[in-house]
């Protein structure tokens, strides 16, 4: 216990684990508590009997104080109360039936007949992060790595770059549709205008950090100028650019729902929507939840494969 | 006022002027040859927004093929700046400089160069980064490859050809930054405090194994050091310059024997020539001198009685 309070010292790796699996297990160790210990949260009633009362249906939430009065009022008049069990609002579902959803979000058909079903939804929008990411890296990463490299490009494109990243890139989606129309292209537009702007400023800097003896060691061997981008700085940032391309990704999901929220709603926007509009806030939560598993799984992959494809990089031994 | 002072008195060592004759016959030899590097009238002026410093004035001399010339001088003298220059890293304000007659303008094959950090690329192996300097100037990659092998192979690193950087230790990754700029058989070796990061007992390993490299191929060497024994310990000329601006005070001939021993550090020749380094070096430095004076100015935090001495 005493180890994992040092400053700026790395922990046991029987400590990592531990912690690790406790920063996932004490948040659902809270919904669980909220969920079922009654004298916690409970707010409200589900009615399992309506008794005498006419305004009452089986399986309705209502408010703690209004049922009592409701049973006060029935027992005054001599009528049959109802009945009910304390439980949460609608809209905190337990964490059993969140986990139920995972399974029944995939095999429940569609609500209504041509809709997309959810391993479809969650396909569109893993297609409209892609493409938008593709995008944007196509664009962004070299423009980044010149922009670190020269100072003079540098000077001729950050200073408008800095201005249009504070752009909330929301703000164009009505004009993306007025150009691109209401299908994928404007919510891949709202994912490249989110992306590039930050890609570019982040890839430069990650670029100037670049040691410039390297480079100076290479000139003193003789390379050419138009060589040095290739075999020196483009190899000498790889990994650190990588990891710039993995947080990325991460901003690239967050502007996901807002993206599929233009023009005709899609992918898991559209499902998650959807759900809650029918009150199945349980496969909500499970919808969200999958968003961030699908995320945290790409990152911890891609974590991997950069072990794999970069031994000689000695930070990622620091982060990992 | 030198340590070297405190056990031997400056009268019983010979002057550091003074060459038996094996020296100065091997001297007038190295003279014979002929001159690689040429320094003349070079002057480098900084300017920044604070205004414009003179950092090397009016730089002087000349070093033979096959020399080992060694660089000294207070911290600010600018051996840096002027190995720099000589590797074309840095342009100077005036003069020339001269390699085999033609002008040093940019960085080029013909000089090698071995930094202070180490500069070894991380992402290549040992092998590769011995590889880089005969890729890029054209050598196929199977002639690169025999070449990188003979040369890891003249350090005993050949072992090491596939490990990463990161997997050696200081004093190996210098070996093969310095086969490295060897590899493009450069006609000059500029090395710049090489050796200043390692601890003093590789250093001196290193120091051993630089004489070794050195004799065994065709490459004049120019050495910026602060540490005056090692200057002695490698140098066939040291080069003092002065600080503010940095300017040359001397071009010592040092009159250590070769083949050069750890045993010569005691010799009468040596502490002859460190007296007078340390008396360039030293010489009007009192008045700017910032740690000077510190000493007497910590007060005694013990009690008297508790002293040893």
């Amino acid at each position: 216990m005493r180890s994992w309070f040092q400053v700026l010292r790395p922990i046991s790796p029987r400590a990592r684990l531990t912690l690790g699996c406790m920063s996932f297990v004490l948040p659902v160790v809270v919904w669980c508590i909220v969920s079922y210990v009654p004298a916690v949260w409970h707010p409200q009633m589900l009615i399992t009997d309506p008794g005498s009362a006419e305004y009452l249906q089986a399986g309705m939430h209502m408010d703690r104080h209004a049922f009592a009065d409701a049973v006060k009022e029935a027992e005054d008049d001599h009528k049959p109360p109802p009945k009910g069990v304390p439980s949460n609002p609608i809209y905190l579902p337990a964490p059993h039936e969140v986990a139920a959803a995972f399974y029944t979000a995939f095999v429940t058909p569609p609500p209504t007949q041509d809709g997309p079903w959810l391993h479809q939804s969650l396909w569109h929008s893993i297609q409209v992060i892609f493409w938008g990411f593709v995008i944007s890296s196509i664009l962004g990463v070299p423009i980044g790595i010149l922009c670190g490299t020269y100072a003079g490009f540098a000077r001729l494109n950050e200073p408008f770059i800095e201005f249009f990243r504070y752009l909330p890139a929301p703000a164009f989606g009505a004009l993306a549709v007025a150009i691109l129309g209401i299908y994928d292209g404007p919510k891949i537009t709202i994912i490249v205008i989110g992306t590039f702007f930050q890609q570019v400023l982040i890839i430069a800097n990650t670029t100037r950090k670049l040691d410039v003896a390297l480079v100076e060691a290479a000139l003193t061997l003789g390379i050419k100028k138009l060589k040095l981008l290739s075999r020196v700085v483009i190899p000498g940032i790889l990994p650190d650019l990588y990891r710039d391309q993995r947080i990325l990704l991460g901003w690239a999901w967050t502007y996901l729902i807002v993206a599929e929220l233009i023009g005709t709603s899609t992918g898991i926007t559209f499902f998650i929507t959807q759900q809650a509009r029918y009150q199945h806030f349980a496969t909500v939560y499970a919808a969200i939840m999958m968003i961030g598993i699908i995320g945290l799984g790409t990152d911890i992959v891609l974590a991997i494969l950069g072990k794999r494809l970069f031994p000689w990089d000695r930070t990622l031994d620091k982060s990992a | 006022m030198t340590a070297v002072n405190k056990f031997v008195s400056p009268t019983m060592l010979p002057s550091y002027l003074d060459q038996s004759t094996a020296v100065r016959a091997r001297f007038n030899r190295l003279k014979l040859r002929e001159v690689i590097l040429k320094v003349e009238n070079l002057s480098k002026v900084f300017t920044t927004a604070k205004g414009s410093t003179l950092a090397l004035d009016k730089i002087n001399f000349e070093t033979h093929r096959r020399e080992f010339l060694c660089v000294v001088g207070p911290s600010g003298c600018g051996k840096s700046t002027l190995v720099r220059i000589l590797a074309g890293l840095e342009q100077h304000t005036s003069g020339d400089v001269m390699l085999e007659g033609k002008p040093v303008s940019e960085p080029g094959k013909d000089r090698g160069m071995v930094f202070q950090g180490y500069t070894l690329f991380p992402w290549l192996t040992v092998k590769k980064n011995v590889m880089f300097g005969l890729e890029v100037n054209g050598k196929s990659k199977y002639e690169a490859e025999q070449q990188a092998l003979q040369w890891l192979q003249l350090i005993g690193l050949e072992k090491f050809a596939d490990a990463y950087p990161h997997q050696l230790s200081g004093g190996m990754k210098q070996r093969v930054a310095i086969v490295r700029a060897l590899a493009n058989q450069p006609r000059i070796l500029l090395m710049d405090e090489p050796f200043g990061a390692l601890d003093a007992q590789t250093r001196a390993k290193m120091q051993a194994h630089l004489l070794e490299i050195w004799r065994k191929i065709d490459i004049t060497i120019v050495f910026i050091t602060h540490d005056l024994d090692e200057a002695i310990f490698l140098a066939d000329r040291i080069l003092v310059l002065s600080a503010h601006p940095g300017q040359v005070q001397e071009l010592i001939e040092v009159p250590v024997a070769h083949p050069r021993g750890t045993a010569q550090f005691i010799s009468p020749e040596f502490l002859a020539t460190k007296a007078r380094l340390e008396e360039l070096i030293h010489q009007g430095k009192a008045e700017d001198d910032e740690d000077a004076g510190t000493y007497q100015m910590v007060a005694r935090l013990t009690d008297v009685t508790d002293s040893v001495d």
